[in-house]
């Protein structure tokens, strides 16, 4: 009881990771597929995030009278990590705007239909 | 300035691309790009130069002292693999004046070249950086300009195979990225080099071994390691043929340099041995050989046909590193830079082709070798020397790699690398008996050679090919170096 209460946000992690991985596996619809993939970078996020923690630490900013500081490396880390997924979610988004505008659809086998029966 | 070559060599891409972005249409912003290019190229050579010469380069950026901030770290091995990116740059450049002018709608033509340089960015900064969280941000760079690069070519398959790309791109870096989380929480480090000292202590923890796989995984897909290189194929075939010429010859290249730093120098080699990273390796690689070969045998299409010939010759490069011994490690790198000059060759040739024809299939090309005699001699040595027949590049990557199999008594793989070989003959025979012994499809028109400015940079390439098929005091010298490095502790 105490390993799955004391690591709580890795389960949350572990869950999310699972779900924006089988979304991105599973859905034919190309922007749900950007959804899952938005969800399972998030996920990582999190385990960094989660691992910058640290127990009774307080933000990491100098202050009188505060010994233990939570470590503000992964989260610097993790603000680039978002920068990257906002741009890769942006590109994948405008490569999909794209393929509506060719294709007349964002179902991917519509699309596999339309290039192979040609 | 001595130093600061290492920083230059990232930032003076990084700068130019926005400016070549917004530079007027017409030829300026290529003008500028190819010499942002050769400025690359040259500064490469001079950093291999340096390091061949005193050793190792550390560079404190920002006057950061590692571990603390961000280390450039240039050894043979790194240097030798930004000088494969920055010349093949240079070479890709004045090919890509006429090719994208044919291939890429004009009011792009500036975007292009930004993205071509950020793409450049991407992965000399791979090669330069010593930090491993850096490795992820410049992946990234060159990751997200390659999938905008691919998706410029003319279909519309272009978009698919960019968002296909760009989908399993992205769950490669994420990969990385969890690896390099759960490596940081135990040892407290992003320094490769501090990161090596620390592991020792830490090898036994599930996290550090949970780690280690998930970048494994996370690089294999960059660097379509069989059976993870689905999205090679399309992004290859639908891609400008100046941006399959430029990926092909160096991307996957540079995610081969972080597969063997992760392995062999962040991660003791005792560990990557008693893992079955090792095997694992040589199986996915003779699995690729094989599988791609026969693939490649199939296809109607040239550049498809070539894209199925990388993935098998990925396959030969994981097998070097499934050696694990100097020689293996010394035959994946010359392959990785005589694969660079005989696919570059190769590619640019079919372009050339695609430049005059407008297409890319091989029932369209019958007979053209005689109308193209140039652009069909460079496909011939550059077929040879993907064949591995002696006298060309090729040759000594394969005579390597046989030479690192048998130390080993290692058969099976060996006999794998002649019949991948046999099975090359088959499809670049496919290729020259459509170039040369069909008859020429008579629709009227009139196919004559292609032009200077696309032949002048293929036959660099080609003459290279034969060059270094001829003298490999460079090759094996610089790889010999690197290859100790790497294997530091390994058996000779």
């Amino acid at each position: 009881m105490e390993f799955i209460i004391g690591h709580y946000n890795y389960w949350v992690v572990i869950v999310l990771m699972m779900v924006g991985l089988y979304t991105v596996i599973s859905r034919g619809n190309l922007v749900k597929k950007i959804i899952g993939l938005n969800i399972f970078q998030v996920s990582v996020f999190f385990l960094y995030i989660s691992l910058g923690t640290v127990e009774g630490g307080a933000a990491p900013i100098i202050a009188e009278g505060v010994k233990v500081y939570s470590n503000p490396l992964p989260h610097v880390l993790i603000l680039t990590a978002i920068v990257v997924g906002v741009a890769t979610t942006a590109l994948a988004l405008a490569l999909v705007v794209r393929i509506k505008e060719t294709y007349g659809t964002i179902e991917e086998d519509e699309i596999h239909n339309l290039d192979h029966s040609l | 300035m001595g130093n600061h070559i290492s920083l230059l060599l990232v930032v003076v891409p990084l700068i130019a691309a926005p400016l070549v972005a917004v530079l007027p249409r017409g030829r300026l912003p290529w003008a500028v790009s190819f010499a942002v290019s050769v400025v690359c190229a040259v500064f490469a050579g001079i950093q291999l130069w340096s390091v061949l010469q005193g050793g190792v380069i550390s560079y404190e950026l920002g006057g950061w002292a590692p571990p603390w901030g961000i280390e450039y770290r240039i050894d043979a091995v790194n240097a030798f693999v930004a000088l494969i990116v920055a010349v093949i740059a240079a070479l890709t450049l004045p090919y890509a004046l006429h090719s994208a002018e044919r291939e890429i709608p004009e009011e792009k033509i500036p975007t292009f070249y930004s993205a071509l340089l950020l793409c450049l960015t991407g992965l000399l900064g791979i090669t330069q950086t010593g930090d491993i969280f850096n490795v992820f941000v410049f992946l990234e760079i060159s990751s997200l300009s390659s999938y905008a690069l691919i998706s410029l070519g003319k279909s519309r398959q272009a978009f698919t195979s960019s968002y296909q790309y760009l989908i399993m791109g992205t769950i490669g870096a994420t990969f990385y990225l969890i690896g390099v989380g759960l490596l940081y929480s135990q040892t407290g480090t992003l320094n490769m080099q501090d990161m090596a000292n620390i592991l020792p202590s830490v090898l036994h923890l599930n996290t550090v071994v949970t780690g280690f796989t998930f970048i494994m995984v996370g690089i294999a897909l960059k660097l379509a390691l069989f059976p993870l290189h689905l999205w090679l194929p399309n992004a290859y075939t639908y891609a400008p043929t100046v941006v399959t010429v430029f990926l092909a010859a160096t991307a996957t290249k540079v995610a081969v340099y972080v597969m063997l730093r992760i392995l062999f120098t962040v991660f003791p080699q005792t560990f990557t041995i008693a893992t079955p990273a090792d095997e694992l390796f040589i199986l996915a690689g003779m699995a690729g050989v094989l599988s791609a070969s026969v693939y490649a045998i199939y296809q109607k299409n040239i550049k498809r046909l070539l894209a199925y010939s990388s993935v098998a010759q990925i396959g030969y490069m994981a097998l070097g590193i499934g050696f694990a011994t100097t020689t293996g490690l010394m035959a994946t790198l010359i392959h990785l830079f005589n694969h660079a000059l005989m696919k570059g060759a190769l590619f640019m040739a079919i372009g050339a082709i695609i430049y005059r024809i407008d297409s890319c299939r091989i029932d369209q090309i019958h007979g053209l070798g005689r109308a193209m005699p140039w652009t069909f001699g460079a496909i011939v040595i550059g077929g040879l020397s993907l064949v591995g027949v002696p006298g060309t590049a090729g040759f000594i990557s394969k005579w390597y790699l046989v030479t690192a199999a048998l130390e080993q008594s290692a058969w099976i793989p060996v006999a794998v690398i002649l019949i991948g070989s046999l099975l090359a003959v088959v499809y670049v025979g496919k290729l020259i008996e459509a170039l040369y012994f069909k008859p020429l499809t008579d629709n009227g028109k009139v196919v004559s050679e292609a032009p200077l400015m696309l032949l002048v940079p293929t036959w660099g390439l080609v003459l290279a090919n034969i060059y270094f098929g001829l003298d490999t005091d460079l090759t094996v010298g610089v790889a010999e170096q690197a290859a100790a490095i790497l294997a530091g502790g390994l058996k000779p």
